[in-house]
């Protein structure tokens, strides 16, 4: 009976991994949200590439130092373009309107994005743009077909190209590689390093409290792992006289 | 009056035993409450889903004191909440991990009652009290989860409503009158948000007092399912029964440890628990012009909503539904048999009750996936057809061997065993 109660009581907390849901065939991001270097060097290039057309508006500056381990002014400094006061929130520099008429639809809000899609779908689809002369903007992507937003990284990347592969006689898309040539400034270990930082950055985003409460996660249980000896002798002292 | 006062002592508790049954209380419940010695692991989920309970208003309350329960605010008063209330987040997940424990600590105490037959005769008013928990408790957590205004908040209740909506004649009337509009809309938001704060948790609490009274007023039942009140010493206390405070205090002390751990374990490591306790989905805004791929309940409502599936006509399948929960109401008098324990029961009622367990716990996961997959070359409707005749099995069989005498028991001891 015990056991059975053990199996039963695991088997309910522990089955997360059978309903993660999500494609096989994604990336593996490998979050590391207490990872300050990475989430720096995210910042930055979510501030240089990202922030032109996406806002994070439930994410405020003030939130930053802390997380990225930097003071306020380095915030400013690097981060910030134009007027603001540190309580605002991150604004996109393009106007809705403007990003309507440009793009069919306003680019999304990242704040909660590494939570709704998943850190690794972020990261995969950093990692799937290719220059595609049939869409309307010039790029494509192999996770999101005909998404409109354009490859923003290309200089770091380069120019990628999609991989066919023949299936059913169709030819169809199978990746992408980047050929002779188009390479960008950065190798291909650096540009997955880079896209890693940037989805890091947005994990943070998505639970700026995700670091401090694994931290604080550890005192707790190890708090309750003694308050648990220390019942479990009392209950025993008690019960001396039952059994 | 004169009897009260040469009972009292002296100081502050003399001065309101005199007024208020304090003491007597106290004693009656607590301190001199004997129940049986032998309580073995299934008896920690009674108290744990009390803590639970109060876990789940305490932080209710911190919550609405930062909810905004409007359609325009509701998804953004939640971040705020994430992110610029203090502590917030702790609060938060506390709540929606809290959710999730109730479930488990529930669907633990209720199989409690399934093995040791603690729902049969004097207990079959605390089953009932309890089953209507249990169904408060669904509402409650359904109500709760349109709050964050996701998109599976949004969706969820679209689809659960619209099975009312499946009654012949009044259905879509009476899917409108719950709904307020013809959709979701901020209108059923702000009664759901009433219903969850206010209405149905004083139900529930008012409903626990009444299990916990009718529970005492019989005495609690044991794991080899013996009447402890048949042998009592001659001061008229039970043998095998010993006082509730200290010795299940403490025990229960122990097992509150040992479920904190669990606890934190999910609230600090794994709030969401995978998409179980919090589904990805949910953390885009509600959105009623775009369907989201896959519309799934939540984990403690996928065994029923597995049999809803599994029945090709919908008025069919949310009447099987409908069926599952309400036999379970029936359950003391479907079992006709007089031995209470799993212990002394015979074969055919241990597979009976362990193939509905595994039913149980099968339709809970078909009910997460989507129809269409396949397992072993069946696919997932194939399956939950398969376990929901296992699932009405269980009713029949216990009805068809304990009412015409087939089972085969053991004699069941004088007195506890361990």
């Amino acid at each position: 009976m015990r056991k059975l109660a053990l199996i039963l009581f695991l088997g309910l907390f522990s089955g997360g991994a059978w309903s993660a849901g999500g494609s096989a065939d994604l990336m593996d991001a490998q979050v590391d949200v207490s990872n300050e270097a990475s989430l720096q060097r995210g910042a930055n290039l979510f501030a240089n590439n990202c922030m032109g057309c996406h806002s994070a508006k439930y994410v405020r500056w003030n939130a930053l130092p802390e997380a990225l381990g930097i003071p306020m002014t380095m915030v400013e400094e690097s981060l910030v373009y134009g007027s603001y006061t540190p309580g605002d929130t991150i604004n996109a520099a393009m106007r809705p309107e403007d990003a309507a008429d440009w793009f069919g639809a306003p680019p999304p809000d990242l704040s909660l994005t590494a939570r709704s899609r998943g850190a690794d779908w972020v990261y995969t689809y950093l990692n799937s743009f290719y220059q595609d002369p049939d869409a309307s903007i010039g790029w494509n992507n192999t996770l999101l077909a005909n998404s409109s937003m354009p490859h923003v990284l290309w200089r770091l990347q380069g120019v990628p190209e999609a991989r066919y592969e023949e299936s059913h006689g169709e030819l169809q898309v199978a990746g992408i590689r980047v050929p002779e040539g188009q390479q960008g400034i950065m190798t291909e270990d650096e540009y997955h390093q880079a896209t890693r930082d940037i989805t890091n950055f947005m994990a943070f985003m998505a639970e700026p409290v995700r670091a401090k409460r694994q931290e604080m996660g550890v005192w707790v249980i190890g708090f309750l792992v003694i308050f648990t000896v220390l019942a479990w002798f009392m209950k025993r002292e008690y019960w001396r006289d039952i059994h | 009056m004169s009897d009260a006062t040469t009972k009292a002592q002296g100081g502050v508790l003399g001065w309101i035993d005199a007024r208020f049954p304090l003491t007597k209380m106290w004693n009656e419940h607590i301190g001199e409450y004997y129940a049986p010695r032998n309580f073995n692991i299934w008896y920690y989920f009674g108290s744990l889903a009390l803590f639970v309970l109060v876990n789940q208003l305490l932080t209710g309350i911190w919550l609405t004191m930062n909810y905004n329960p409007s359609a325009a605010g509701a998804f953004d008063s939640i971040e705020y909440i994430m992110r610029d209330v203090e502590y917030g987040w702790l609060i938060r997940y506390m709540h929606s991990t809290g959710a999730s424990a109730f479930f488990v600590v529930v669907y633990l105490h209720m199989f409690r009652a399934l093995l040791y037959g603690s729902y049969q005769k004097p207990r079959e008013l605390i089953w009932v009290f309890g089953m209507i928990i249990y169904l408060l408790l669904m509402a409650e957590a359904f109500m709760g989860y349109l709050l964050p205004w996701g998109q599976m908040s949004y969706w969820g209740a679209q689809v659960i409503i619209s099975l009312f909506g499946a009654i012949p004649g009044i259905g879509e009337e009476l899917a409108l009158w719950i709904r307020g509009d013809y959709n979701i809309s901020g209108v059923t938001l702000n009664r759901f948000f009433a219903l969850h704060v206010v209405a149905l948790p004083l139900a529930l609490v008012g409903l626990v007092v009444f299990h916990i009274l009718a529970l005492h007023e019989v005495g609690s039942n044991n794991p080899d399912g013996v009447d402890i009140k048949k042998n009592k010493d001659q001061s008229g206390k039970p043998k095998d029964g010993i006082p509730f405070h200290p010795y299940y205090t403490v025990k229960d002390t122990f097992g509150l440890g040992v479920f904190l751990i669990f606890f934190s374990a999910v609230v600090f490591f794994a709030p969401e628990m995978g998409g179980l306790f919090l589904e990805a989905p949910n953390f885009e805004p509600a959105n009623p012009l775009q369907t989201p791929e896959h519309i799934a309940p939540v984990w403690y409502f996928t065994a029923f909503y597995s049999i809803l599936r599994a029945i090709p006509d919908k008025f069919g399948g949310v009447l099987a539904m409908g069926l599952a929960i309400f036999l379970l109401f029936l359950l003391p008098w479907i079992d006709r048999g007089r031995v209470r324990s799993i212990r002394y029961r015979g074969l055919g009622h241990k597979i009976n009750l362990a193939l509905f367990a595994v039913a149980f716990v099968c339709l809970s996961y078909l009910g997460l996936r989507a129809p269409s997959e396949v397992y072993f070359g069946l696919t997932v409707t194939t399956w939950a057809q398969i376990w929901t005749v296992v699932y009405f099995g269980f009713f029949a069989f216990l009805f068809t061997y304990t009412a015409f005498g087939f089972e085969r028991t053991k004699p069941v001891p004088e007195r506890v065993t361990d």
